[in-house]
């Protein structure tokens, strides 16, 4: 199943102009724990997807709010020259497609 | 038993203020009413060129409404980050719409006007003395940072509100402002915990987006010793356990720990419980004080001036091999810039945009390979003064216009211009410089506040 199938909110946000951050919701706790156990949502896997070093990636799971979040330094401060995504807002989409077993 | 309860009117100032939920949740008898009025979120212009990201007209329709229930139920109002970004012109911005909201309805507001823009040699002062640090992932600076700027903002806390709060403040208009620090700062004058009073701001700070259901309404919390209750007041509105949880991670790097001038709010062993259909509670959240008071710095500088260009590709044979075309077409633009306007990088960018490949992921983009049957290209011409900008984007047409195919036996005209005039003329772009925090010697030195009368005094 698709981490998109799965989850109840999947979400980029700028977390102040430097820092990106993503947010994978799930509606409740078989959900939620299903993800957690699958061990498909890694540092590992992000740096992949999104192309950036391993050691730039944060990676909470969260359990009271049956949430995971990563966070990542901005590939390009938000509002210079280049960024086309003055929010961050459009960055989640390769997260979608993740598989969960 | 020791309670504030308050009213978060709406997520940003200017958004919108749900009136009917509003004078709805007066019969809270809340202590005070907030919103919060400002953001980086729309990017580096408001604060560089020191105007709002929304119309006056709507601020003032929200602000009116806030204010008239405040004065109604005789409580204080909080305005922080005032017109978006809280600089001097912001904030008085927002103090000559306020005036005039007190003049035509008869308000009688002692105004506390809080103001957060930083002096620069105040700050190289501090920089100089290792009081400013660099939160992670910062850009590098130097001492010319703070020349560069075209403004600078604190962050205050909840100090110079609750100084204000203390004097007998009506309404207290803040420059730029911790968004939870607004909603704390009464909670914690009160001797409430810190922990549960900042989390309470927190989530009540982006107004009802922390609810499911529809927009609109308001979202109130009640903060007391050992919990805090959040309840929205607008139809089909409710707090839920989880809409509550996970309002806490957002617009944040880490989902627990987030730093105010004063201290962290830890997140870590709070807790959600659903007490009705619509009401959380919050229990068991932290604050860990600082041994240093430090205070967040938003910076903006000057990037140039700059011209935009829109058109589209729809020509296979220019698709099939399009990144090497653009590549052609910018060395070319290049050339012809250097040649007629003896301008050269770094002195001018060429910034080219292909929405429908990668724009809107750029280098992170996992489907750049996958080409469309037709992209849309976004050109930006930037230089040091408009008429260069202008310049550069108007030698940029004919290169995108006659850069054919060589498939093709004769020239083609291969880009699809949207506009004539092909180029917009955008004006000033700024850029953040700043991911920093400074340590002032003393709490209050960064935050200057004056005491107004708005509108006339009662007799």
């Amino acid at each position: 199943m698709k981490l998109a199938e799965l989850a109840s909110l999947i979400r980029s946000k700028n977390a102040g102009p430097f820092v990106l951050t993503f947010d994978i919701v799930f509606p409740d706790d078989e959900s939620y724990l299903r993800a957690k156990e699958s061990g498909a949502l890694t540092i590992a896997r992000f740096a992949e997807l999104f192309r950036c070093e391993e050691k730039h990636v944060l990676f909470f799971e969260c359990d009271n709010a049956r949430a995971f979040k990563f966070s990542i330094p901005r590939p390009i401060v938000q509002g210079n020259l280049g960024d086309g995504d003055m929010h961050g807002g459009q960055q989640f989409i390769p997260l979608m497609d993740i598989e969960i077993r | 038993m020791n309670e504030i309860r308050y009213v978060a009117a709406t997520g940003a100032l200017g958004v919108g203020v749900d009136a009917e939920a509003l004078e709805q949740s007066l019969d809270l008898r809340p202590h005070f009413i907030a919103a919060d009025a400002g953001t980086t979120d729309a990017g580096p212009f408001a604060l560089g060129s020191g105007s709002a990201a929304f119309p006056r007209e709507a601020v003032k329709r929200d602000l009116a409404r806030v204010l008239v229930a405040t004065r109604k139920a005789n409580i204080p109002a909080l305005i922080g980050s005032a017109g978006t970004a809280g600089g001097d012109p912001h904030v008085d911005w927002v103090l000559d719409i306020a005036r005039e909201i007190a003049e035509e309805n008869h308000l009688s507001l002692r105004t506390a006007v809080i103001r957060s823009e930083q002096n620069r040699d105040y700050l190289l002062g501090l920089y100089r003395e290792g009081r400013v640090r660099a939160l992670d992932p910062a850009p590098e600076i130097d001492e010319t940072v703070f020349s560069r700027s075209a403004r600078i903002v604190g962050m205050m806390g909840v100090e110079p509100l609750q100084a204000a709060l203390d004097a007998g403040a009506d309404f207290v208009l803040a420059g730029r402002c911790s968004d939870p620090a607004l909603f704390a700062a009464l909670p914690t004058l009160r001797g409430l915990p810190p922990g549960l009073a900042w989390h309470a701001g927190k989530v009540t700070e982006c107004g009802t987006m922390a609810c499911e259901g529809p927009r609109g309404g308001v979202i109130t919390a009640t903060v007391r010793e050992h919990e805090v209750i959040l309840r929205p007041v607008g139809e089909g509105l409710r707090c839920t356990a989880q809409s509550i949880a996970a309002h806490s991670l957002y617009e944040n790097a880490h989902p627990y720990l987030h730093k105010e001038c004063s201290g962290i709010l830890d997140l870590t062993h709070s807790k959600y419980t659903a007490i009705d259909d619509v009401s959380v509670r919050i229990t068991d959240s932290g604050f860990i004080p600082s041994s240093d008071y430090t205070v967040k710095l938003e910076g903006a500088e000057l990037v140039g001036y700059q011209s935009i260009m829109i058109g589209g590709i729809r020509d296979p044979f220019i698709l099939r091999r399009l990144d090497q075309w653009v590549a052609e077409v910018r060395a070319y633009i290049y050339g012809a810039v250097a040649r007629i306007l003896k301008l050269n990088p770094p002195d001018w960018s060429l910034t080219v945009h292909v929405y429908g490949r990668n724009a809107v992921m750029g280098a992170m983009e996992p489907n750049a390979s996958e080409m469309p049957h037709e992209v849309g290209i976004v050109v930006e011409a930037t230089a040091a003064t408009q008429e260069l900008a202008t310049k550069a984007a108007q030698l940029a047409r004919q290169p995108f216009l006659h850069h054919g195919a060589p498939e093709w036996t004769s020239g083609t005209t291969s880009f699809a211009c949207l506009h004539n005039p092909a180029h917009i003329d955008r004006g000033a772009v700024y850029r953040f410089n700043l991911n920093h925090v400074a340590v002032p010697r003393t709490k209050m030195e960064m935050f200057r506040t004056e005491f107004v009368q708005l509108g006339a005094r009662p007799l």
